[in-house]
C-alpha cells in the first residue's frame, strides 16, 4: 500500500535521503532504524506529501502523492515528530477539528472522537486545552488525530517518544493491533520495540538503506544474535568506513 | 468532501482561535478606541457639523496599517513556528484552501471588528440625516481595504518565523502603499515628474481607491485593484509556503 522508488531528498549540498526503494502491504509494520539525522524523518514527510521529492516517486494505496496528493492525504494517518497540535484548542475541539476536515459529520464525527479518545485513554483531559498537558498527553493528543478516521495507512515518527513505559507498552500492542489491519510505518530508537511490534524492520544510515529484513533476520547476521549489536556494526562500522576511504584519500 | 466544506472547517477553527485567545479582545477594544478617537478628536466630527462619517472613514487606512498587520502576523509564523503546518498540509487539504480559510477567517474578524463601529452610524443619524448609502459605500471600501493589507499580512507571515519580522514587513509594505498616493508626497513627486507619471505612480495607492469608494462612489475599477491586491499577495503566499516546503 505504500510504495516508495528511489526517493532521494537533498537540501543544499546534503542528501538527507538517497535512492530509497521499499514496499509496505496491507498486514505489515515496518519498523524505521537509523541513528540520528539518517533521514528517517525526511522520508515520511516525503510519503505523507509534507515535503516534496528532490527525485524519485512515492505512492499511497495506488496514488502518486506528487502529481495527485489528496486520494492519497485521506487514507494516510500522520504523526509527526514533534507531535504538533494547536495549543488554544481543547482536546476535544482539536480532534472535532481533525476528524471534520476528513469529512466525518454529525454522529459519524461524534464516534469517531470517541473512539480515539478511548483508544488513547485521553477521557480524563477532553477538556483541557492542549498547551496545559503534559508532553506524554500531547504526544496522545496527536497520536489520536492521526487515527481519527481509521485509516488505512498509518505513518508515525517516534510514536513512543516522551510515554511513560505503561503507555509505550499501550501503544506497542495498539500498534501490533492495528498492524493486522493497516500498512503502518514507524520510526523509533528502541531497538526492543523493533522485536516486540514489527514484521519488518529497515535501517537507514546517511540516507541509504543498509538493511531490510525481518527482526530475526536481522539478528541472526549479527554473531552475537542481537539487534542492537547488528545496529551498531552495520552503522558504525560504515562510518568507520567512510573515515577510512577518506584517510586513504588524503 | 468539496472544497468549500475544507475551507469553512479551516475559517471556523482559525475563528475560533481567535476569540480562544485574550488577544482578539484587546485587539477590538484598541481598534474602537482608536477609531472614536481618530473620528471624533483629530477627524472633528464635531466641528465639521456636517451628517457624513467623513473623518471615521477618513482614517481607516492609517489605522489598518498597524491593526491588520498585528491580526495578520501570527497566521503562517506561528504554524511554522509551533510545526502544525507539518499538520495541517499533510491531511487532505490543499496549500490553496489552507491559505484561503485561514485569510477568510481574519478576514471575517476584520469585519467583526469593523461591525463593532457601528454606534457612530446611529450617532450620525441622530444629529443628522446623512446619506446612509455613502456609508454603506464607505464601510465596504474599509472592508476591502482591510482584506488588502490582510492578504499582505498573510503573505508577510508566510515569510518570516517570526511574528515580529512579519509585521514590520507588512507594515512598511502598506505604507508604501498609502504614500505613493498621499498627497504630501504626490506633491513632492510632483516637481520632478510629468502629472501623467504622477498619476500611474499614485494609481497604486491603496489612498486613491479608497477615496471614491469613502465618497460613495463604487468604481469597478477601485474595486477590481483591492481584490487583484488581494489575489496576488495570496498567491505569492502559495509560491513561498511551496519554495519552504522543497527546502
Ligand atoms: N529542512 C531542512 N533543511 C536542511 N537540512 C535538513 C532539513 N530537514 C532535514 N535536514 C537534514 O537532513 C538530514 C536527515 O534529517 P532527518 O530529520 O530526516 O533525520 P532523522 O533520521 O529523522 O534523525 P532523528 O533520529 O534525529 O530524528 C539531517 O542531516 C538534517 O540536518
Ligand atoms: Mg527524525
Amino acid at each position: 500500500m505504500i510504495k516508495v522508488e528511489n526517493l532521494t531528498k537533498v537540501f543544499g549540498a546534503k542528501r538527507a535521503v538517497d535512492d530509497v526503494s521499499f514496499e509496505v502491504s496491507k498486514g505489515e509494520v515496518l519498523g524505521f532504524l537509523g541513528p540520528n539525522g539518517a533521514g528517517k524523518s525526511t522520508t515520511m514527510r516525503m510519503i505523507t506529501g509534507f515535503i516534496p521529492p528532490t527525485s524519485g516517486k512515492v505512492s499511497v494505496c495506488g496514488f502518486d502523492m506528487a502529481e495527485d496528493p489528496l486520494p492519497g492525504k485521506r487514507r494516510i494517518g500522520y504523526l509527526p515528530e514533534a507531535a504538533p497540535s494547536y495549543q488554544e484548542m481543547t482536546v476535544r475541539s482539536f480532534l472535532n477539528f481533525a476528524a471534520e476536515i476528513r469529512g466525518l459529520r454529525g454522529d459519524e464525527r461524534t464516534r469517531a472522537v470517541w473512539r480515539a479518545v478511548e483508544t488513547c485513554s485521553l477521557e480524563s483531559v477532553i477538556n483541557q486545552s492542549i498547551e496545559t498537558l503534559s508532553k506524554g498527553f500531547r504526544h496522545r493528543t496527536c497520536f489520536a488525530q492521526a487515527i481519527i478516521h481509521d485509516p488505512e495507512v498509518l505513518v508515525m515518527d517516534e510514536p513512543t517518544d516522551g510515554l511513560d513505559p505503561n503507555q509505550k507498552h499501550e501503544a506497542r500492542t495498539l500498534i501490533r493491533r492495528m498492524g493486522e489491519s493497516k500498512a503502518i510505518i514507524f520510526s523509533t530508537h528502541i531497538l526492543e520495540e523493533v522485536e516486540a511490534v514489527c514484521t519488518r524492520a529497515i535501517i537507514i544510515d546517511r540516507g541509504r538503506i543498509v538493511a531490510n529484513g525481518t527482526p530475526d533476520e536481522l539478528k541472526a547476521r549479527s554473531e552475537t544474535g542481537r539487534l542492537d549489536d547488528f545496529f551498531r556494526a552495520i552503522t558504525l562500522s560504515d562510518t568507520a568506513g567512510a573515515a577510512n576511504s577518506a584517510k586513504e584519500v588524503a | 468532501m468539496n472544497s468549500w466544506a475544507v475551507i469553512c472547517t479551516i475559517t471556523r477553527r482559525e475563528i475560533a482561535a481567535y476569540f480562544e485567545s485574550p488577544l482578539a479582545y484587546v485587539f477590538l477594544v484598541i481598534y474602537l478606541l482608536l477609531a472614536g478617537v481618530f473620528t471624533f478628536v483629530f477627524g472633528g466630527f464635531f466641528e465639521r457639523s456636517e451628517a457624513s462619517l467623513g473623518s471615521f472613514f477618513g482614517w481607516m487606512p492609517w489605522l489598518f496599517l498597524f491593526l491588520v498587520p498585528a491580526v495578520g502576523m501570527r497566521l503562517w509564523a506561528d504554524e511554522r513556528r509551533l510545526g502544525t503546518i507539518e499538520l495541517l498540509l499533510t491531511l487532505p487539504v490543499t496549500t490553496a484552501q489552507a491559505i484561503l480559510g485561514k485569510f477568510l477567517a481574519s478576514w471575517l474578524f476584520l469585519a467583526i471588528a469593523l461591525a463593532f463601529t457601528f454606534p457612530v452610524v446611529i450617532t450620525v443619524n441622530v444629529l443628522g440625516e446623512p446619506d446612509n448609502g455613502v456609508i454603506a459605500c464607505g464601510y465596504l471600501g474599509s472592508l476591502l481595504l482591510a482584506g488588502a493589507y490582510l492578504a499582505l499580512s498573510c503573505m508577510t507571515s508566510a515569510l518570516a518565523r517570526s511574528q515580529v519580522v512579519s509585521f514590520i514587513i507588512a507594515v512598511m509594505l502598506g505604507l508604501i502603499l498609502i504614500l505613493v498616493g498621499f498627497n504630501p508626497v504626490t506633491d513632492i513627486l510632483a516637481r520632478w515628474a510629468s502629472p501623467a507619471v504622477v498619476e500611474a505612480i499614485a494609481g497604486f495607492s491603496v489612498l486613491t481607491h479608497f477615496d471614491g469608494l469613502q465618497k460613495g462612489v463604487i468604481d469597478t475599477r477601485d474595486v477590481l485593484y483591492f481584490v487583484s491586491l488581494m489575489v496576488f499577495a495570496l498567491f505569492t503566499t502559495d509560491v513561498i509556503i511551496r519554495s519552504h516546503r522543497a527546502g
